[in-house]
């Protein structure tokens, strides 16, 4: 999956779980779950959602290192089938 | 012959209106089943019945709204009367398809009440008329003005009934007066006592997390789930906190059917209960508890899970404060809130050392309790929560 694509697969599922969120407004390179106001349900909520999608599952002793977009983007590549 | 009445559904609700009928006069309806769906300040909640029945009459129309306590409609037929809902864990609902008008209110045109009604006097499209007010909110004199131009083609008048409004109309405003009004009878009738208790967190947190190592993202268990089980189990020994303060003294609850507090997106906040915590294996109440956090994000709840909470919990850790004093939502008489967890410098045994702790508070009223059993139960939690394999 090309770069631009897995991003807009990515942002498509997180407007799932926050309506409201303005792709366009979210830095890629500041905390995610600030910027979107994700609690922890939501968060949970998002990586199911994700892993239904893309068939990736991200283990818990991993939310530490997805900080950003970015940093998500960069896990997904490197997880994905 | 019984009488099926609109049910409070919470205390901030004196008023509600229906929005669709689920059954027509004949259909046998069964003790548990939603037979109407009413809109509330709050949400549209799915009504459900308390008898096993025939429908005789349907009394209240659609689109009408009724004060708590109306007959709505008559029932015959076999089946006790069930004055109170059950206390019986409601089936998981199978997951629904959303309905229309489940649309979430944010991304609905900001409207003033008074716009949105004479809108719909005047048969305006509020969705096509163009703010003036704050964030580009509809206001009453944008509606008047649309009006006055002349419109292209006026629609035919719909043949058959209009389909039920939608109910997030206003729900914004309505649900920060209704939260009000809740509140304000608290503190007027309510001698809150607060107390709080920083609790060591290490064991629950490591015990999780080895739990959720096994579970696959879908069956994942939060802390939030861990929380509300140890409240509920720790409350088993202290009954005079789980229950109702009404006409002017207290009622035990029938069961621990714990109310959580959920913010939604768009503001504001509900708190339906989940039915028989202590009862119910972690992953169970997990489930339950996304379920209930999922539906009411929608605007889609049940009836005996807004109006039957014996006490509420919430959780306000995530916003990174370090405690919550919560406003008992009458007539409950207990409310039990959750900061952060973070690292502390934590001495035990004569030692020091960085460790994960959480604030537990409780808001008790005084007409129930005493902060003496009050602190004991924080105390309870705090041991409880030291034990979490038993959770």
């Amino acid at each position: 999956m090309k770069p631009e694509e897995l991003k807009s697969q990515v942002l498509e599922v997180m407007t799932t779980i926050a309506p409201e969120l303005e792709p366009g407004e979210l830095r890629a390179d500041k905390p995610l779950r600030n910027q979107v106001d994700l609690d922890s349900m939501d968060w949970l909520n998002f990586l199911v959602a994700l892993h239904e999608r893309l068939k990736v599952d991200i283990p818990e002793a991993d939310y530490a290192k997805l900080v950003t977009l970015d940093d998500l983007l960069a896990y997904l590549k490197k997880k994905m089938p | 012959m019984t009488e099926f009445k609109l049910p409070s559904l919470g205390a901030d609700m004196d008023e509600g209106k229906l929005l669709e009928w689920k059954v027509k006069p004949g259909d046998a309806v069964k003790r548990g089943q939603v037979i109407a769906v009413v809109d509330t300040s709050k949400a549209a909640v799915d009504v459900e019945v308390w008898h096993d029945g025939v429908v005789e009459e349907l009394i209240t129309k659609e689109g009408e709204t009724i004060p708590v306590g109306t007959v709505m409609a008559k029932l015959s037929g076999a089946g006790e009367a069930v004055a109170v809902p059950p206390s019986a864990p409601a089936p998981a609902p199978a997951p629904k398809p959303a309905r229309a008008k489940a649309v979430p209110p944010s991304l609905r045109k900001p409207a003033s009440p008074a716009a949105r009604k004479r809108a719909h006097e005047l048969d305006v499209d509020i969705d096509k008329v163009t703010g003036t007010g704050p964030h580009g909110a509809v206001t009453l004199e944008d509606v008047e003005k649309t009006a006055k131009k002349p419109t292209p083609a006026k629609k035919p008048a719909p043949a058959a009934p209009a389909p039920a409004p939608s109910p997030a109309v206003d729900r914004q405003l309505e649900m920060r007066k209704a939260i009000g009004a809740a509140m304000s009878r608290s503190k007027r009738e309510i001698p809150h006592y607060y107390l709080a208790e920083t609790i060591p967190m290490h064991k629950a947190l490591e015990h999780l997390a080895r739990a959720n190592e096994a579970r696959p993202v879908t069956e994942r268990v939060l802390m939030g789930a861990l929380q509300l089980k140890a409240v509920a189990l720790t409350l088993r020994q202290f009954p005079e906190l789980n229950g109702f303060w009404r006409d002017g003294a207290f009622r035990p609850g029938a069961g621990i059917h714990v109310g959580v507090a959920i913010s939604l997106r768009q503001g504001g906040l509900v708190a339906p209960a989940i039915h028989d915590v202590d009862e119910r294996g972690l992953e169970d109440l997990m489930r339950a508890l996304a379920d209930l956090v999922k539906r009411a994000r929608a605007g889609s709840l049940r009836s005996s899970e807004m109006s039957d909470p014996t006490i509420t919990v919430t959780n306000l850790g995530e916003q990174g404060v370090e405690a919550v004093y919560g406003v008992i939502y009458p007539p409950q008489v207990a409310l039990v809130g959750f900061g952060r967890i973070a690292e502390r410098a934590w001495a035990e045994d004569g030692a020091l050392r960085a460790a994960p702790v959480v604030t537990a508070t409780l808001s008790g009223d005084h007409r129930a309790s005493d902060g003496h059993r009050g602190a004991r139960f924080l105390a309870a939690l705090r041991e409880q929560l030291q034990r979490p394999e038993e959770l």
